[in-house]
């Protein structure tokens, strides 16, 4: 999915001259072809996120449109007062690509585990957050993001993900949902590479005799309101599932559409890492089994929550 | 060193009588509001009164003009300078001085882009100026604009870390096009620098990460004139201006006092001490 993010900034910098690509101190080679073609428009800046974002800005000011892309903790957490001011205050059309979304760096520990960061990036006024689900996905929405206006960020989960969403697709549309699965009295949401083990929860509770309905969410923010409200008020029990802190995210989202749509009577079941740092290393999948968040843990919890909500 | 004390000898500098009108224009806003960054506004008025009347270029009739010269009001809390200057030079009517601060006001206590016509960007958290001109900078190079950018700091606010960062950053794009004004006015919120994290040495730390590094007195409009004026873009380095200013300069039971650094409610009796300690403007 990385790959395809950062060959995407490349395409786009040959489609449009505004394009320019930022990096921190990524891997040595990262976007080569990017820097032999266009020297001028690539920079990679080091390990100073303030300026990077500042710069960025600046940049954005003068009619740019910057690609940025480091580790998704260093680039939210570090800079988020640049993120807030000098992007969001100033409504620029910055892209945050932040690496590593979720718990891609699982054995790397908490510095690096990205477990907030769609609650910060959703939290700023005027941004846009995306978590697409796969490679495919990912290069629709790039070639989408050219012309969206306002800053967006940009969740990356670990490449060489199952692909969800074929070549072929729709068109990306920020703020629209994918229907993967539209009949069943459970209706199962999910975002970025969560969607594909929704999926296959979704398999297994079938082969127990639970259909579930199922929307992938790309975008985080803003939500797909009509068609979350639409499925939402025939399910029996919504669910929603997340690779991210049980604060903030999705989950936090969902339950604030449906308090202010007056879907409160509808039980929401938030299947979300605990409020806490991560303790183990491991692998990201080790880590989502931990926190039940591998299809059998969805499905299992999903059955349980099921039992107790109302017919 | 020079034998010379730019910070004292800055302090002996009388004003003139345009220098006066634009720090009553200050105080305008000060009454207006109630409040404001007195000392933070008056130490910077020679700064910005050079820029505006000598150096920019710009058109207040076409804010956006793609030609004009950037300037970023880094330390944004001395935005009722900024003002003072703007409304002289007809970018908004002088009238809304008055309003600074007030509900439906676009004069805030902070500076901020979009509202008023002139404001390069939003400003009020500091060290986010230098990042942003380097990146103007950049941009104004890619679009081979000979425009300039030029970023006036405060003292205190070189304590943040991102300052620092963007100087790197400054000097590796041998940055001719920007240049860095520090209002070394000398004190922060709570005291001198000294006391709440030393700067010195200054210079030597700016030439340290590359800049062509002048010093001076901030409240001297002709040796500002010269250190600004003259012609960059070839150096390919980007230069920094160290103005040794007084806070409060012209209020003299405000120089020199950190209780200035900000006020709020201030009554009216106050207000007639400090034009009357101004002088006619």
């Amino acid at each position: 999915m990385r790959q395809a993010s950062l060959t995407m900034v490349h395409e786009l910098a040959r489609q449009d001259k505004r394009v320019l690509f930022i990096g921190s101190d990524l891997g040595s080679g990262t976007l080569e072809p990017l820097r032999q073609e266009f020297p001028e428009r690539f920079f990679m800046e080091g390990i100073a996120e303030a300026n990077l974002i500042g710069m960025a800005a600046g940049l954005a000011m003068e009619g740019f449109i910057p690609y940025v892309n480091t580790i998704a903790t260093f680039l939210t957490r570090r800079a988020f007062e640049q993120i807030a001011l000098d992007v969001c205050l100033h409504h620029l059309p910055v892209r945050l690509i932040g690496s590593g979304g979720g718990l891609v760096y699982a054995p790397l520990g908490p510095t690096h585990q990205a477990i907030d960061e769609l609650a910060l990036m959703r939290s700023l006024p005027g941004m846009t957050v995306v978590a697409p689900s796969d490679a495919s996905e990912m290069r629709a929405m790039m070639k989408a993001s050219l012309d969206l206006p306002g800053p967006l960020y940009i969740r990356l989960g670990k490449g060489g993900d199952p692909v969800l969403m074929p070549e072929g697709a729709p068109d990306f549309v920020f703020g629209r949902a994918v229907v993967v699965r539209d009949l069943g009295p459970v209706l199962l949401i999910s975002t970025g590479v969560m969607s594909d083990r929704a999926l296959k929860a979704a398999d297994l509770l079938a082969q127990k005799g639970i259909d579930c309905a199922l929307l992938h969410l790309p975008t985080v923010k803003p939500l797909d309101e009509e068609t979350i409200i639409q499925f939402a008020a025939k399910a029996r029990l919504v669910v929603s599932i997340e690779e991210h802190s049980k604060i903030g995210g999705l989950g936090s989202a969902l339950a604030e559409l449906f308090i202010d749509r007056d879907l409160r009577l509808c039980p929401l079941l938030r299947l979300a890492l605990p409020d806490a740092f991560v303790e183990n290393y491991g692998s990201q999948d080790s880590l989502l089994k931990r926190f039940g968040l591998q299809p059998e843990g969805i499905a299992d919890q999903v059955r349980k929550a099921l039992e107790s909500a109302p017919s | 060193m020079a034998a010379l004390d730019p910070h004292l000898d800055s302090k002996q500098e009388r004003l003139d009588q345009r220098s006066l009108k634009l720090r009553h224009a200050i105080v305008d806003g000060l009454e207006g509001g109630g409040r404001g960054h007195l000392g933070s506004s008056l130490s910077l008025v020679e700064i910005l009164r050079t820029l505006y009347d000598h150096v920019l270029r710009f058109k207040p009739d076409q804010p956006r003009w793609e030609e004009r010269d950037r300037l970023i009001l880094s330390k944004g809390h001395g935005c009722l300078a900024l003002y003072a200057l703007l409304a002289d030079k007809g970018f908004f009517s002088a009238r809304e001085l008055r309003n600074f601060c007030k509900f439906d006001s676009f004069l805030g206590g902070h500076p901020e882009a979009g509202k008023i016509p002139g404001v390069e960007a939003s400003t009020g958290a500091l060290g986010h100026g230098l990042p942003i001109g380097v990146g103007m900078a950049l941009g104004l190079r890619l679009k081979k604009s000979a425009a300039r950018v030029f970023v006036v700091m405060g003292d205190g606010e070189l304590n943040e870390g991102s300052i620092w960062e963007a100087a790197m950053a400054a000097d590796k794009h041998r940055l001719g096009n920007l240049c860095c004004i520090v209002d070394y006015n000398h004190l922060q919120a709570y005291g001198p620098p000294e006391q709440v994290q030393p700067l010195e040495p200054l210079s030597d730390k700016w030439r340290s990460f590359g800049f062509d590094v002048l010093e001076l007195n901030g409240h001297n409009v002709p040796a500002l004139f010269e250190a600004l004026s003259a012609p960059r873009a070839e150096t390919g380095r980007p230069l920094i201006v160290i103005a040794h200013t007084v806070k409060g300069k012209g209020v003299p039971f405000a120089e020199g006092d950190p209780a200035w650094h900000h006020k709020s409610n201030l009554p009216l009796e106050t207000m007639a001490r400090i034009r009357s300690a101004l002088g006619e403007g």
